[in-house]
Formats: C-alpha cells, sequence, structure tokens
C-alpha cells in the first residue's frame, strides 16, 4: 500500500528526476546548514556559546515550542494549519495546574486531565475539518479564540502557583558530561525520534503525506482521508498537552497568559524547518531545527550583546528564503 | 470575541432602558473601557469604578478590548456607550494613536474623556489624563536596589516590555535615575544604557520570556548583581531562572507594578522590591470627575499622579519602603 501512494520515492526513470530530486534536497539540508552557519558564527563571537551548558540552554528554551512544532508538522503536511495549538496549550496548562492545586487531585490524575482536554480540542477541530469540511485556518481560528477564553475564565485570569513537584519534574536536570541537561529535552527528543521513524516507516505515516500531495488521489486509492486527518489533529491536541506540561514544568506555575505567540513560533519552526505549508512535504527532524534556529539567535545575541530585536528580523528573513526556496523547487518539479 | 459581543449586547440593552426611561435622564451615565476585561489589574480597576459610581449616584457601563492592543474593539466599545447616552468615557487605552481619532469623534460630540493608566499620544488628544507615574515607579525601585547593594559593583540585567514602548521606557530610565546612573529624561521613549547595564533582553512582560531573557543574559554575565524587569510576571520569570543558577540569594531583583502574586513574592524573598500601582485610585478620580462634569460642566484637565510606593520585605537605609502587608492590603488580583 504505501509504495502505491504518490509521494513515496518510486523508482522513477532517473533522467527526467535529477533535478527534481536535488532540489528539494537542497531545500532539505537548507536548514541544516543555516544552523550550522549560525553556531560557527556565534562560536567566533563569544567564548561561552560553545559550551555544553550554553546549548543545553538553548534546548531547553525551545522544547516546548519543539513539540508544540512536532503537532504542528503533522497538520501542515496534510496541507492543514493550527492556529489554536499555543492557546490549547495554555488551557491544557492551566487545567492541570489549577486540578492539582485547588482541586487537590493527585498530580499524575491532573497532568492526564490537562491532556486530554487539548486532545479533546484537537479532536474537535479534526471533526470540524473533515465531517462539515471547514477550512482548518477558520477552525483553528474559531477553537484558539474559545481555548483563549476557556483559560482565562477557568483560571480566573489568575497565574497558579505552588504546583506540585510531579507537575514540575520534567524540568530537573541531570549531569551529562558535567553539563546539567533537563529532563523534558530528552522528551522532546524521544518524541521526535518516534514521530519521525512513524512518519517514514509506517503506512499510517505515508498516508499522512499522502493525504497532504494528492486528497483526492489518496481516495481513490481507498485511503479513509477523513480518518487520517482526524487522527493527525487529534494526535497534535495530544502533544500540545505534553507542550502544556513541559511548559507548566519549565516556568514552575499555570500561566493563562501563556501560548500567546506560540502559533505563529511553532509555523515559524515548521517552515524554516523546510516543510511546505502546501503540504506533502517535509522532514519532522527540520522542525526541531528550525525552532533551534530561532533559540541559537536568540541566546547569540544576547551573548553579544546585541538586541534582540535583530533575532526577530533574521527569524523574518529566513522565513521568506524558506518558503520561496520551497516554491521555486515546487515550480521547477512540475 | 464572546466578550466583545457581550459588551455590544449590554450597550444595546443600555441603549433600550435609556430610551424607554427619559424621566431619569439626570442619572450620568460613565462609560469605562479597559485594555482587556480578565486582567487583574482591570479587573480591580472596574471593581472601583463600580464602587464609586455607586456612591456618586451614577450609572457604569463597562467594556473592553479583547486582548492588549485590539483597538478596533475599544472603538466599538466607545461608539456603542456613546450611543447608550454616555456623557463620560473613561478609558486605558490599547494603542496609544490609533484610539485618537475615535477619541476626537466622541468629544466633538461633547463626551468628555479621561485616559487612565496610560496616556495617548499626543496626551492632548483626551481631556485629561490619570495614571500611574512610571519614571517616578522606576525611581523608587532604583534607589531601593542602589542602596541595597551597598559596596558591590552594579552589574545590571534589564528586562524590559517592548522597543518603542513609552510604559516600558519610562520605567527602565526611572530605574538608571534611581541608581544615580546617566540616564535619558522622563520624556525619552528610548532605554538608555550606561555601562553599568551588562546585558539588556525584552520581556514582553511575559514570565516565560522573561525567563529565557534572564537565562541567556546569565550565559553573558555570570556575575550580575542587579535584575530590574518591567513587571511581576517577567520577575517571576526572572527568579526562577535565578534560582536555577543558585544566585537567588545574592541578585538584587526589582521591578513595578504591585499585584498580589508579585507582592507575595516580594514577601517570599524572590522579588526584592516592587512598585505599586492603584488603578482603584484611577478608576475613583475618573468617576468622580465625570459626575461632576455631568453636573456643573466643569472638565478636568492635565495630568494627575494617581501614585505610586514602594513596597519591600527588607527596609534598607535612607529609602521609604512599605511592608508586605502594607502591599497586599491594596494589591491587585486574587489575595
Amino acid at each position: 500500500m504505501a509504495t502505491a501512494v504518490p509521494s513515496a520515492p518510486a523508482p522513477n526513470p532517473p533522467a527526467r528526476l535529477t533535478l527534481r530530486e536535488r532540489l528539494p534536497s537542497i531545500g532539505t539540508l537548507g536548514p541544516f546548514v543555516a544552523l550550522l552557519l549560525a553556531c560557527a558564527f556565534f562560536a567566533t563571537r563569544h567564548e561561552r556559546f560553545l559550551t555544553g551548558e550554553n546549548f543545553a540552554l538553548v534546548l531547553q528554551q525551545v522544547m516546548v515550542v519543539g513539540v508544540i512544532a512536532i503537532g504542528q508538522t503533522l497538520v501542515i503536511l496534510t496541507a492543514g494549519i493550527d492556529l489554536s495549538c499555543g492557546m490549547v496549550m495554555a488551557l491544557g496548562g492551566v487545567v492541570m495546574a489549577r486540578l492539582a492545586t485547588s482541586m487537590g487531585i493527585p498530580a499524575p490524575a491532573a497532568i492526564a486531565a490537562g491532556i486530554g482536554v487539548t486532545t479533546l480540542f484537537g479532536a474537535v477541530n479534526g471533526l470540524l475539518v473533515t465531517r462539515i469540511r471547514l477550512p482548518p485556518f477558520i477552525v483553528t481560528l474559531g477553537t484558539l479564540n474559545i481555548a483563549f477564553a476557556a483559560t482565562q475564565l477557568y483560571s480566573d485570569a489568575q497565574t497558579i502557583t505552588e504546583v506540585p513537584p510531579v507537575m514540575v519534574a520534567l524540568g530537573n536536570t541531570f549531569p551529562v558530561a558535567g553539563t546539567r541537561v533537563v529532563y523534558g529535552v530528552v522528551l522532546m527528543l524521544v518524541l521526535y525520534l518516534l514521530a519521525a521513524v512513524i512518519l517514514r516507516q509506517t503506512a499510517a505515516g505515508r498516508h499522512v503525506y499522502a493525504v497532504g500531495n494528492n486528497p483526492e488521489a489518496t481516495r481513490l486509492l481507498g485511503i479513509d482521508t477523513s480518518r487520517v486527518l482526524l487522527a493527525v489533529y487529534t494526535l497534535a491536541g495530544a502533544l500540545y498537552g505534553v507542550a502544556a506540561l513541559l511548559s507548566v514544568a519549565r516556568t514552575g506555575v499555570g500561566d493563562p497568559n501563556a501560548g500567546q505567540t506560540e502559533n505563529l513560533d511553532a509555523i515559524t519552526a515548521v517552515v524554516l524547518g523546510g516543510t511546505s505549508l502546501f503540504g506533502g512535504r517535509g522532514l519532522l527532524l527540520g522542525s526541531l531545527v528550525g525552532a533551534l534556529i530561532v533559540g541559537v539567535f536568540r541566546n547569540g545575541l544576547t551573548l553579544m550583546g546585541v538586541s534582540s530585536v535583530y533575532q526577530v528580523l533574521v527569524t523574518g528573513v529566513l522565513v521568506i528564503l524558506a518558503v520561496a526556496t520551497d516554491q521555486l523547487s515546487r515550480r521547477e518539479g512540475r | 470575541m464572546l466578550l466583545r459581543l457581550s459588551s455590544c449586547f449590554s450597550a444595546v440593552l443600555v441603549l433600550g432602558s435609556a430610551l424607554a426611561a427619559p424621566a431619569r435622564a439626570q442619572v450620568p451615565v460613565i462609560g469605562l473601557i479597559t485594555k482587556t476585561s480578565t486582567n487583574p489589574f482591570f479587573v480591580k480597576m472596574r471593581e472601583g469604578a463600580e464602587a464609586a459610581a455607586k456612591v456618586a449616584g451614577a450609572r457604569l457601563l463597562t467594556g473592553s478590548g479583547r486582548g492588549d492592543g485590539d483597538n478596533a474593539g475599544q472603538v466599538t466599545a466607545m461608539e456603542n456607550m456613546v450611543a447608550a447616552g454616555a456623557r463620560v468615557i473613561l478609558i486605558t487605552v490599547s494603542d496609544a494613536k490609533a484610539i485618537v481619532p475615535s477619541i476626537r469623534k466622541a468629544r466633538a460630540r461633547g463626551v468628555l474623556v479621561i485616559a487612565l493608566d496610560s496616556p495617548t499620544d499626543p496626551m492632548d488628544a483626551t481631556d485629561a489624563f490619570l495614571g500611574t507615574d512610571n519614571y517616578q515607579a522606576g525611581i523608587l525601585i532604583g534607589r531601593y536596589a542602589r542602596a541595597a547593594l551597598g559596596a558591590r559593583p552594579a552589574r545590571i540585567v534589564t528586562l524590559d516590555l517592548l522597543p518603542g514602548h513609552p510604559v516600558g521606557a519610562q520605567r527602565h530610565n526611572g530605574f538608571l535615575a534611581g541608581m544615580g546612573l546617566v540616564a535619558p529624561a522622563a520624556t525619552a521613549n528610548t532605554l538608555g544604557k550606561p555601562d553599568e547595564v551588562v546585558c539588556m533582553a525584552d520581556s514582553y512582560g511575559d514570565q516565560a520570556k522573561g525567563q529565557t531573557g534572564m537565562e541567556n543574559c546569565l550565559q553573558r554575565i555570570p556575575d550580575v548583581t542587579v535584575v530590574y524587569t518591567v513587571n511581576e510576571p517577567s520577575a517571576a520569570g526572572a527568579a526562577r531562572a535565578l534560582k536555577v543558577a543558585g544566585k537567588d540569594k545574592t541578585v538584587i531583583l526589582v521591578t513595578v507594578d504591585g499585584g498580589c502574586q508579585g507582592v507575595r513574592d516580594v514577601a517570599a524573598g524572590a522579588i526584592a522590591a516592587t512598585a505599586q500601582q492603584y488603578p482603584v485610585r484611577m478608576a475613583e478620580l475618573g468617576v468622580q470627575a465625570g459626575v461632576t462634569f455631568v453636573k456643573t460642566g466643569k472638565k478636568p484637565s492635565g495630568y494627575t499622579d494617581t501614585g505610586v510606593a514602594l513596597i519591600a520585605a527588607r527596609s534598607v537605609k535612607g529609602v521609604e519602603s512599605r511592608d508586605v502587608q502594607a502591599g497586599l492590603a491594596s494589591c491587585f488580583g486574587n489575595k
């Protein structure tokens, strides 16, 4: 089944494919090269940049948006978009923190409930996209507002402090070769590897690409595209729940004002990582690289003593470069 | 969206009842428009306005934008309130410039408009402005940090609001002036950066972004001695980064706001001192001025300082401060 899917690398005549094959591979390598160049540049600017401690720091600073970006990548691969991710994450964080503090529910159950709420939001997104066939942009714009209001109402717009230690355990560190690494970073890396393997190696993973590439052809091949989409949005919701837990662990509080910029931050990471906004093409690990590029610039420019506005500027330029590369390679591919 | 709809709806209801009962036209109708309806600072302001309106026998309409920066939502609320017969509008503007044309339109219809908390640009677009002197708030915490520092060198990290925001610049520059450093004037909209300021980052007033900024600055300058942040959520983020780095006991962290959570952080030692603002005072003075205007036609004008006080758990010599109990008594947010 998997080999029949349009996006799967097929054994085609090589002569026609040389250009097509080369351009996407530049698109895939681009983000990695950009990250390496940025690191090399900052290493020459400040002696503390190239330390294990500093890298551990950048990783922990991108772990929340990194995990959100996994869900966002899945959605974008199906040619969708999820604007609700940051607000849904904030709601999940507030739910788990409030249940565990003022309601006195044991932390593991509270965490499960928080992830349950975000998963439910993901499922609602998926149902509206598949059953009522609304555009994902509008659906998730709606749930963004709903999740925002629910977060403010449920938390009374107050930051929730004194969360139990279990809930912030992922923010604790363990030593790796003399550097303190946060457990949450390990969880993020494991999730990336797991999701990457599923996307590349399983039929279900290939279906995600196929739906984004050509939904009509995919449906004609006998694949239930609605089921694939519903699964993707629901899984994305669950991942936002994990991100909520990481956010609570990192800041130590349930913050109703969290997640305000995370939707665009996650989309930025996905696009910087070379995933096509038109769906069907992209590498999951690229999204991690995309998130790291933003984190490295923010960290490196601070080390240099340069205003962080320049990080915003650089991000903007890189986003346009990434999308332009994708567009050009797509045009050549026709 | 829901919030905005409900405020439109209530304005329509009020309009209906105002038309139905022309005999009661002498009750002053005052509209209060805040940036958001959920932020504890504005909730407290609304409660203060409701209480003051009750005392003065005025009717209060309330509305807000959806979030910080939602100018269109505020314009809609103002139009609805004027249509509902409000003679006075009290507004905490989200966008100091974009709101001005709508305010001019309302004033042209004889409505008194008073800015609360933050001024419009230009300031004389409203009849009067009631708010915190943010430069003075900065001076208070700067003086405290200077005295608490003693003979140690000043190696300062500032976690600011966002580029180009006047409130962020006033607090930042006031703090520098209070520290006895070279600082731009109170009217400047650029951030001063004397040599003692060794690292600056934008926190956007957000806890997670404040934490990230502090972490990165600690990478650059491990031996920081003083941290200024623009508000208490960003200070909470900075405190967490300092604690992880084991520097929470030696670094002096000062900030501005006076919310209940911030005062509790002062009590716990996470924040050394905060400058407390008084949203209730802004609302009370605004409602009183509005009632006077409706009854006598007398308009207020210019800027009125609604006061700011230094709250610290540990007082330092030569700097007047209030203790945590006093801070909790007049804080905003859940006590």
